[in-house]
């Protein structure tokens, strides 16, 4: 067992001596449990899957970006030798969609191809060039559609429709908040502010491309093994789809090689290859390629959206009016959430009395946008954090002093019905401020060099479901070995964010077991009990206190059966260093293998199981479903920028970040996930950008991508990222277990903005578009040169009939969680209502 | 595309060595040495990100050097050295580069972690003491999405110490 020794060493051993609150592994720097799989290579990725007779699919995808289907004539490629089968739109009919409101997409298109890369047919061939080559010779017969490039054409063209559903035209979702009277608001200011910005749309670029392999298995059931986020939500869709009980399928979340949001639809070929599979009776797989995982994207909302504000001379905020225009892409996926989302965690970092949102999602001719990490909350951060620096500006406040006067306090439930946990943001902002030396560089650094700050937050786990149920959340099943070890079963799946870790780390230190005695079963929905999926968020909360939940009722049943034996009342048993022992006198005591013997002889089989649901959001009007979250995380980002004047080339050597963790279950995961997101909205904020054009017209004049490759998308590389030096603020959040808060994706969201506010400071010009590229640089500083306003943005906000809006009192105008004019029901809504949103 | 039908014809055959071993393996003219690492050898290791030679998720070392295998005609391997992630490690322990990338959070989601792994190998075989700037340089062929390369950084920079340390440089290959 040489092995196991060296792994215990580098995970700090179970007797390690305990910190002040007499934790062993959480909080301790630790190997993670599934590192030496991937160091290895060992980790089962879903294209490394190789079965016997496996045959492989290939998708054919529209060439174009919006006609219909007159014919297909698939004769050809199922004479080709080698082809098994062939599938069309007629043999998968039934539609599905991450979200109930919006079940528009089909397997295969059925006669209506929406977006360049729009899947037609699939092949499934004994090889994969096999295959690949068989799609020449299927034979479409489109007719071409007029094509819609971006929301302000779709709103100027309601015909030909992309869906038939939706509000009208080719609007997909439009809504209207109104918490409080915000033109009173506005009356009670000292200054207005109104800015525009612009955020470009970008994609995940998860190394590894979606694979996906199904089977009929022996017993004659479904089993479907995929690179997928939400394996539950998979499962419900396959059932859906294919018209099977769900008890007959089994859905295997594979360890995704990168997530980031990108593999949280269930997606067409997912459900191509388990048909496939369930026609031919043999194994069939799929990998996209690079290219058509820009197809697939899900990625980040393009948003144009502007910014009323309304302050005090001292910074305070009297009123906001914020509007929103999404370029929603061909279909829904999380579309109407991205809608709510883009106005709902304004209210969650500085206090707003009086806010409106109203936001606009089109339909476009481009491939679907989805929830990127952040999902619809970073495009409005930009703009209202670049906002408050030229707020500060005018009303000559520093940035963060302005910041530390509004920050929103705990436990508030704010304008929008979002009730807060722990906010530790004044904290980060003042730790942030030091770490960096702000006060010495802010507006005193030499032309071409600058600072920028710029504050987030973020949900710890969507607080409803996707579909409206008044299940767990997430549920955990323990079981118990005489050996000692322990059994894991759970939903949970594991996208590199550590979800494995947290729920071994967790259990290990309940038990006083060492994390190596934990073995996992996760992202199967055969073995583990529901969790909802890799989202919002939410795995570390929710199955992390379903989790302790578990272990704390085996830990019960262990403790009384070892009471018994050693005649100590179990109050005094502790457990730790794979014992069990009395507190008073530690020599006096049993292993942890011999307390599950004493257990099982005393009480039968042990196994115990642990569950977790949100509590309740006071948010009861329609759309209240997007935003709540047992707790919310805050981040404070400085970052120093050196701009050229000459080629607008913005160089970032340094940046400093804190983060309100709650606390670090392991500070080395903890650290990483800070550090990938500050990397990722480096991209975002610099070079990464999901760009169309239009071929020329004596082309096809069609809507393509301009670069579905890794070389074009500009990614950050290794000589890209700047030093980062990360701070880690622990006050334990009493709703996260043991404190624990979200850190995946809020320390993404200020980075964007603290890039624009430092390019401003650096060179004066400002930026109020991402990327900020060196072209848009090089023309915002010509600008300047040309006593112009120094900016390169958006000058121009589309005329929108926005509906009437939902009237929500505050609270602090007695209002009650509900709308006042809610014309949507006859009653006000004491339950949660219908629209449910991630 | 072709005209006549691809069958998979087993015609080319190579002999070559694959983390310090002799093997024989046949497969269709046209693959790559990854396609044949992962599809005939069933070495699923190396991976694949982009198939266009972008991402650096393909690296393995051939001669001793990092190439991309998704660019590499199995053809041309035959009787030369090559090394993947499975080659690191060696008599049940695994190389200091592994060891370090699992316990400093170098590995996140892992995928890209081989071809960074055999990368930083060769980086150290040739020159035992980078600075962090000639790291940077080497890994800048290979792409990251959950990182942000700082603990790979650091990885590398462990890794180093150690196998000075233990003196004996140890590579993975026997």
């Amino acid at each position: 067992m040489a092995e196991q020794k060296q792994e215990q060493k580098s995970s700090r051993p179970a007797d390690a001596k305990p910190d002040r609150e007499g934790l062993r592994v959480i909080g301790v720097p630790r190997r993670r449990v599934d590192g030496r799989a991937k160091v290895t290579g060992q980790t089962r990725f879903a294209d490394d899957i190789f079965l016997p007779r496996m045959a492989h699919c290939k998708l054919l995808r529209s060439p174009h970006p919006h006609a219909r289907i007159r014919k297909i004539d698939a004769s050809r490629a199922l004479a080709h030798s080698g082809v098994y089968l062939v599938l069309t739109g007629r043999d998968l009919p039934i539609q599905y969609g991450i979200l109930p409101v919006s079940q528009d997409e089909q397997a295969l298109c059925l006669d209506h191809v929406r977006h360049v890369g729009d899947p037609v047919a699939a092949v499934i061939a004994r090889e994969e060039l096999t295959a690949f080559e068989a799609l020449d010779l299927i034979d479409v017969d489109y007719e071409i559609l007029p094509t819609i490039a971006d929301p302000e054409e779709a709103l100027a063209t309601p015909e030909p429709r992309i869906h038939e559903y939706g509000e009208e035209g080719n609007i997909h979702k439009q809504v209207s908040l109104e918490f409080g009277d915000v033109e009173q608001g506005f009356s009670e200011a000292d200054e207005i502010f109104e800015d525009t910005f612009f955020y470009q749309g970008n994609t995940h670029l998860a190394i590894e491309q979606h694979a996906t392999v199904a089977i009929k298995d022996p017993d004659g059931k479904l089993t479907v093994w995929s690179s997928t986020q939400t394996p539950h939500y998979l499962h419900r869709a396959l059932a859906k789809v294919l018209e099977m009980p769900p008890a007959h399928i089994r859905v295997i979340a594979t360890p995704n090689g990168g997530g980031f949001g990108g593999k949280s639809d269930p997606f067409n070929h997912e459900i191509v290859v388990a048909k496939a599979a369930l026609l031919l009776d043999r194994p069939v797989k799929i990998c996209l390629t690079r290219e058509e995982v820009f197809y697939c994207h899900r990625g980040r909302h393009p948003v144009l959206m502007k910014f009323k504000t309304g302050v005090k001379k001292d910074g305070t905020i009297t009123g906001v009016h914020l509007q929103t225009v999404i370029d929603g892409g061909a279909y829904g996926s999380y579309g109407v959430a991205s809608t709510y989302y883009a106005g709902a965690l304004q209210t969650t970092t500085y206090h707003i009395p009086r806010y409106r949102y109203q936001g606009c999602r089109t339909f476009t001719n481009k491939p679907p946008c989805g929830p990127k990490r952040g999902h619809g909350t970073p495009q409005p951060r930009f703009g209202q954090e670049v906002q408050l620096d030229k707020i500060a500006e005018k009303l000559r406040i520093d940035p963060a002093e302005l910041r530390l006067r509004i920050v929103e306090a705990p436990n508030t439930v704010t304008a929008n019905f979002l009730r807060l946990g722990t906010v530790n943001l004044t904290r980060c902002i003042q730790r942030v401020v030091e770490i960096s030396d702000w006060k010495t560089k802010f507006r005193k650094l030499p032309e071409g060099r600058g600072v920028g700050l710029a504050c987030s937050a973020y949900l710890t786990g969507a607080g409803l479901p996707i579909y409206w149920n008044k299940m767990p959340h997430s549920g955990v099943q323990l079981k118990f070995d005489r050996g000692g070890g322990v059994s894991i079963f759970c939903g949970a799946t594991e996208i590199g964010q550590g979800s494995d870790d947290v729920l071994a780390g967790i259990v290990a230190e309940v038990l006083g077991i060492d994390p190596f005695d934990v073995r996992l079963f996760t992202g199967d929905t055969d073995l583990g009990p529901v969790d909802l999926g890799s989202y919002s968020s939410r795995v570390t909360l929710m199955a992390g206190n379903a989790a302790i939940q578990a272990a704390e009722r085996g830990k019960a049943l262990l403790a009384e059966a070892v009471a018994l034996k050693l005649e100590v009342p179990k109050e005094r048993l502790h457990f730790a260093a794979r014992r069990v022992f009395d507190s008073t006198t530690p020599d006096k005591g049993v292993s942890f293998a011999e307390a599950i013997c004493l257990a099982e002889a005393r009480f039968g089989t042990i196994g115990t199981v642990g569950s977790y649901t949100p509590p309740k959001s006071p948010a009861l009007y329609k759309g209240g479903g997007v935003g709540p979250s047992p707790t919310y995380s805050y981040s404070a980002a400085v970052i120093e920028v050196e701009v050229n004047p000459i080629t607008g080339w913005v160089h970032i050597p340094r940046v400093w970040i804190a983060h309100d963790i709650g606390r670090a279950l392991n500070p080395t995961l903890v650290r990483g996930q800070v550090e990938g997101s500050v990397y990722m909205g480096l991209g975002e904020a610099l070079m990464e950008e999901q760009e169309f054009r239009r071929l020329p017209k004596r082309l096809s004049h069609s809507l393509v991508h301009k670069f579905p490759s890794m070389l074009e998308y500009k990614s950050p590389t290794s000589l890209d990222m700047p030093e980062v030096v990360t701070e880690l603020v622990e006050d334990p959040d009493p709703r996260g277990p043991f404190g624990a808060k979200e850190v995946g994706q809020g320390p993404l969201l200020p980075i964007m903005p603290a890039v624009a506010n430092a390019v401003y400071d650096a060179v004066g010009v400002r930026i109020d578009e991402v990327p900020i590229t060196p072209e848009k640089v090089m023309k915002a500083l010509a600008e300047k040169k040309a006593g112009r306003e120094p900016r390169f943005g958006p000058h121009h906000f589309p005329h929108v009939k926005w509906p009437e809006a939902l009237r929500v009192p505050p609270p602090w105008e007695g209002g009650d969680g509900n709308a006042v004019n809610d014309f949507h029901r006859d009653k006000p809504c004491t339950t949660k209502q219908k629209v449910l949103t991630p | 595309m072709s005209t006549f039908p691809i069958e998979s014809q087993k015609t080319a055959q190579i002999r070559f060595t694959l983390n310090g071993e002799k093997v024989d393996v046949s497969f269709a003219p046209y693959k790559t040495l990854l396609e044949v690492l992962r599809e005939d050898l069933g070495h699923t290791g190396t991976k694949h990100g982009c198939e266009l030679g972008e991402c650096g998720a393909c690296a393995v070392l051939l001669d001793g050097k990092p190439v991309l295998s998704c660019l590499v005609v199995a053809l041309e391997c035959s009787g030369r050295e090559v090394l993947t992630v499975e080659g690191l490690s060696g008599d049940g322990r695994l190389h200091p580069l592994q060891d370090a990338f699992a316990d400093l959070g170098a590995a996140q989601c892992g995928y890209c972690t081989p071809g960074i792994l055999v990368t930083a190998k060769a980086l150290l075989d040739a020159n035992p003491h980078p600075n962090r700037d000639q790291i940077r340089e080497a890994l800048s062929g290979n792409l990251c999405r959950c990182t942000g390369y700082l603990q790979i950084f650091e990885a590398v920079e462990a890794a180093m110490v150690k196998i000075a340390e233990e003196g004996s440089g140890r590579s993975g290959v026997r």
